[in-house]
């Protein structure tokens, strides 16, 4: 047994989850395959992060300096550059490492062992190729992911004057992330008729004079070795505008790879594992936790959820969390997902609620039914906005139904 | 005046990289020009990776006989270069009453060929190799040999294998003219004057007007043809054990539908014909159709992430066969209109052009055989031995030691394009959401176009 827990991913879920463990005297091994422990944050050189957990406002890098710090000082082992690459019963992890893993089998290849292994691998954002846009394949197309590493980490400017694709909440990271080395975007292009983020991010790109293009797409991008120009859509006519690099933003889906092959059960809606209201996966042994559960939450959200699930895990290693889950049964043609994907029968749910998202603007009610009660929620909500709604704790199954207002 | 070379090879396609190693092994002195910052930036870069048998080749065609040749060599030297070779096997899959009555003459048409093992399979057979197929089957017939190949890595390893062995390799180098002087080819390029007995045009879809720049004729006109595809990510490589083929028509092979030698699924290629020769552009409804049509024919396609979209231009002609032209005397080779099974046939195609050349040349006796990294599915990965540095690109398990490796030596890549093409970085699901910072340091100073640049211009 080479820890009693081993967690996959150094971001604010797998850091705050270690905290929580090594408070209880568990034996804590962090895997992170990046070179510095601490996740998204490390590049997010911006603010705001670190109001929940540390009451103040904090750049992304300074928060997962101090997370990662404070996990040290707990006793948590964290080892980076550590890929953990298959997930097996037992539970029991694949992994490589550049040199000889500790407790290593075979080259670059070891296997380790645990009582329970919690999942927090986070999300990313979807790139051009899945979203199939059009056009040519030349260099300066980035996600903001990519962008923020090379603008934060390497202090390297890709292009000079992109066009932003999207407007969720990490779209105006985008911005910001340019505006750091003086590279100014040309437009933000957002397919709706509304940004998707709330006023007063919305209002942002305007307070720095970046032309806000509603209801528009992008058609193409041209450019043979570099970006040179992209073709927009609005209202089935086209024009042509001149730019260095395209910003495609947004569409967070969990970084669940290593569920494609492994034994867990895994939700089509969310990309993430199917969980109980605990983290609980369809093996008992392993948890998840954080924006693996799915796209896209903040680093505070993720940081409670990776307590909050440590302390079912806890509960779970003395055998006190209830067995017994059932599906959630979730209806609704505007309904993307529903997460937990399973209840169990108890009290202290981990999670923060029923999180929903829906795939289309959507205005009506969510009718949540449970122990033949139903309660009835009023929800006007775009794509991507998160909606969290009560639990219901009492025994049995949940229902949960999307209904559109007449 | 600078010395001259025995042969001049224009074009760093599959096809001019397997002649500037047939031409090296058998003694010449060679030289290739690649006007692109690396090779494989025309028709090569982008299509099916199937190594056909020929068995649906025109029988008696000058094309038939260069794939029967470059397939049988393939296999021959796919392992001591280092090659894949996923033998999969190809079902012609007929959907309809039409479809299926034409079948008893492909057959006889593979067999006449030369490809006799073919086997003629019913509805239930073909479902119970293939299980995710849509219940439409009608029947299908079964072409044992029809193997995949990794279509990047083969051209580099020729062309590895033609360096190590002697010949020099110019890339950034476009031929703008030239002139016979009676004894030798005087080339101009953009890199300055090259000198060589032999010149050979293998410049795909620029094929036609290089010809009419070096010789004032031409005796075919390239009319490029546009193929789309969709790639869909790992997991649903499980789907499909063989290649998917349709019933094809005059046109086309039609819409394939194949794992890759990464381990990836692709459902493609389109067969549109277009007059722009470098520019290959994605349709998002084309893409759209693709999708749907892959979920036609496996309907678990549905809700599989799609990791890349790509498209290829294929050299095509008025003709159908490959243009393959001696001139001026025998000192001026065409190898024109490689349209649609170049990668299969680019060995067969080299010797054929060797013999045709007839320069004379004693073969090396001890030719070096340098091998080139795995990076297919096929065989343990690097990030499987031990000392590989860490990994950079997270999708595809791509080592830093894969990396450093690939942008040195003789051949390194000096784009992200051919350093994609070398290791597989960024092309992934994630498309560098998680590696490009990391790539972008790993490669400062070493391409023509930076990732990224330091704004104090450090
Ligand atoms: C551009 C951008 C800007 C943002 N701005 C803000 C902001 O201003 N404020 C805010 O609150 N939130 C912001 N967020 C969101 C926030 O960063 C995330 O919600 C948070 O980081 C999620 O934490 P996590 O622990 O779930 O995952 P992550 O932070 O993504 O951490 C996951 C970790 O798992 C590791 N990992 C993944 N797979 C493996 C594997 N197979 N083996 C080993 N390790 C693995 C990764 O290396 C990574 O370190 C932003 C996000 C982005 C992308
Ligand atoms: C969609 C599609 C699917 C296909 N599927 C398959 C398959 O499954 N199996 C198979 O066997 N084949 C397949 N093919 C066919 C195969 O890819 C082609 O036959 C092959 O790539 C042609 O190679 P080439 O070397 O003739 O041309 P190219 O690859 O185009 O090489 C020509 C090179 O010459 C260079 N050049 C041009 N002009 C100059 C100049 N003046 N100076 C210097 N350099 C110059 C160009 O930059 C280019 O690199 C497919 C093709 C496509 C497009």
């Amino acid at each position: 047994m080479d820890a009693d827990v081993i967690i996959v991913g150094a971001g604010p879920a797998g850091l705050s989850a270690a905290i929580t463990l090594r408070a209880a005297g568990l034996r804590v091994t962090l895997l992170d395959r990046e070179a510095q422990a601490g996740g998204i944050p490390r590049h997010c050189g911006h603010y705001p992060y670190g109001l929940r957990e540390y009451r103040r406002l904090m750049q992304g890098p300074a928060y997962a300096a101090r997370l990662v710090a404070q996990a040290r000082a707990a006793g948590a082992e964290i080892r980076t550059q550590t890929n953990v690459v298959a997930l097996h019963p037992g539970p029991r992890l694949t992994v490589t490492a550049p040199g000889r893993v500790a407790g290593g089998v075979a080259g670059g290849v070891a296997e380790l062992t645990a009582r329970a292994v919690l999942l927090a691998t986070g999300a990313r954002e979807t790139p051009r190729a899945a979203r199939l846009i059009g056009g040519t394949k030349p260099g300066g197309i980035l996600n903001t992911g990519a962008l923020q590493g090379l603008v934060y980490l390497g202090g390297q400017r890709p292009f000079r004057r992109p066009v932003i694709l999207g407007t969720e909440l990490v779209a105006f990271s985008a911005i910001l992330t340019c505006r750091h080395l003086g590279i100014c975007p040309v437009a933000m292009v957002e397919s709706g008729p509304r940004a998707t983020a709330r006023w007063p991010a919305a209002l942002f790109p305007r307070l720095v004079g970046i032309p806000l293009h509603l209801e528009t797409e992008v058609a193409e991008i041209t450019g043979r070795d570099r970006v040179d120009g992209v073709v927009l859509r609005h209202r089935g006519t086209t024009r042509r505008l001149a730019c260095d690099g395209v910003v495609v933003t947004g569409g967070f889906r969990p970084e669940a790879a290593l569920l494609a092959e492994a034994h867990l059960a895994r939700d089509a809606g969310t990309g993430g594992p199917q969980v109980d209201q605990y983290g609980r996966c369809s093996d008992p042994a392993y948890f998840a936790a954080g924006n693996l559960l799915r796209g896209v939450e903040t680093a505070g959200a993720c940081w409670a959820e990776g307590r909050a699930v440590a302390r079912a895990m806890l509960r779970g290693l003395a055998g006190a969390l209830p067995e017994g889950s059932t599906p959630l049964t979730a209806s609704g043609d505007a309904l993307r997902y529903a997460v937990p994907q399973r209840t169990a029968p108890g009290e202290g749910a981990a999670l923060a609620g029923l999180q929903l998202r829906v795939n289309r603007p959507f205005r009506g009610r969510a009718l949540v039914t449970a122990g033949g009660a139903t309660l009835a929620h009023a929800i006007t909500a775009l794509p991507e906005r998160r909606i969290i709604l009560p639990l219901p704790s009492g025994p049995g199954p949940v229902t949960l139904r999307l209904e559109d207002a007449p | 005046m600078t010395a001259a070379h025995d042969v001049a090879v224009i074009g760093g396609g599959v096809i001019g990289c397997a002649i500037a190693r047939r031409f090296t092994l058998d003694g010449a002195q060679v030289v290739l020009l690649e006007k692109a910052a690396d090779i494989l930036d025309g028709a090569s870069k982008g299509n099916s990776a199937i190594l056909h048998t020929g068995f649906d080749a025109p029988p008696g065609s000058l094309e038939a006989r260069c794939i029967a040749e470059g397939y049988a060599e393939y296999l021959a030297i796919h392992a001591r270069l280092g090659l894949p070779l996923i033998r999969a096997g190809a079902l012609v899959i007929a959907w309809t009453e039409a479809e299926e009555a034409l079948l008893p003459a492909l057959m006889d048409q593979a067999r006449a060929n030369g490809v006799d093992d073919v086997e003629p399979l019913g509805a239930a057979a073909t479902r119970a190799l293939e299980p995710a197929l849509a219940p439409g089957v009608r029947a299908s017939f079964r072409v044992p040999r029809e193997y995949l190949i990794d279509p990047w890595s083969a051209p580099l390893a020729y062309l590895l294998q033609a360096v190590a062995n002697g010949a020099v390799v110019r890339r950034g180098c476009a031929v703008t003219g030239g002139a016979h002087d009676g004894t030798a080819w005087q080339l101009a390029t953009t890199t300055g004057p090259v000198r060589a007995r032999l010149v050979i045009n293998a410049a795909g879809n620029h094929g036609d007007t290089l010809d009419r720049l070096l010789l004032g004729e031409q005796h075919f006109t390239i009319r490029p043809r546009k193929g789309q595809f969709v790639v869909y990510d790992k997991p649903a490589a499980a789907l499909a054990g063989h290649i998917l083929l349709p019933v094809p028509n005059a046109v086309t092979k039609g819409i394939v539908v194949c794992r890759t030698a990464w381990g990836n699924l692709l459902v493609g290629p389109t067969a549109e014909d277009q007059d722009d020769r470098d520019t290959a552009t994605l349709v998002p409804a084309t893409l759209q159709a693709l999708q749907r049509r892959g979920e036609e024919i496996l309907p678990a396609l549905a809700g599989h992430e799609v990791t890349a979209i790509y498209a290829g231009l294929r050299p095509a002609t008025e003709f159908k066969d490959y243009q393959i032209r001696a001139h001026r005397g025998g000192s001026y080779i065409t190898v024109g209109g490689i349209r649609s099974t170049g990668l299969s046939s680019a060995l067969g195609t080299a010797r054929h052009v060797a013999a045709l050349a007839a320069l004379g040349t004693t073969a090396r006796p001890a030719p070096v055989w340098p091998g080139v990294p795995n990076i297919s599915e096929a065989a343990p990965r690097d990030w499987q031995c031990a000392g590989h540095g860490g990994i950079v690109c997270q999708c595809e398990m791509v080592t830093q030691r894969e990396v450093r490796a690939a942008l040195d030596g003789p051949l390194g890549a000096r784009s992200l394009a051919g350093l994609k093409r070398r290791t597989r970085v960024t092309m992934g699901r994630c498309q560098g959401f998680y590696c490009t910072a990391a790539l972008a340091r790993l490669t400062e100073g070493r391409f023509d176009l930076a990732m990224a640049e330091a704004p104090d211009g450090r």
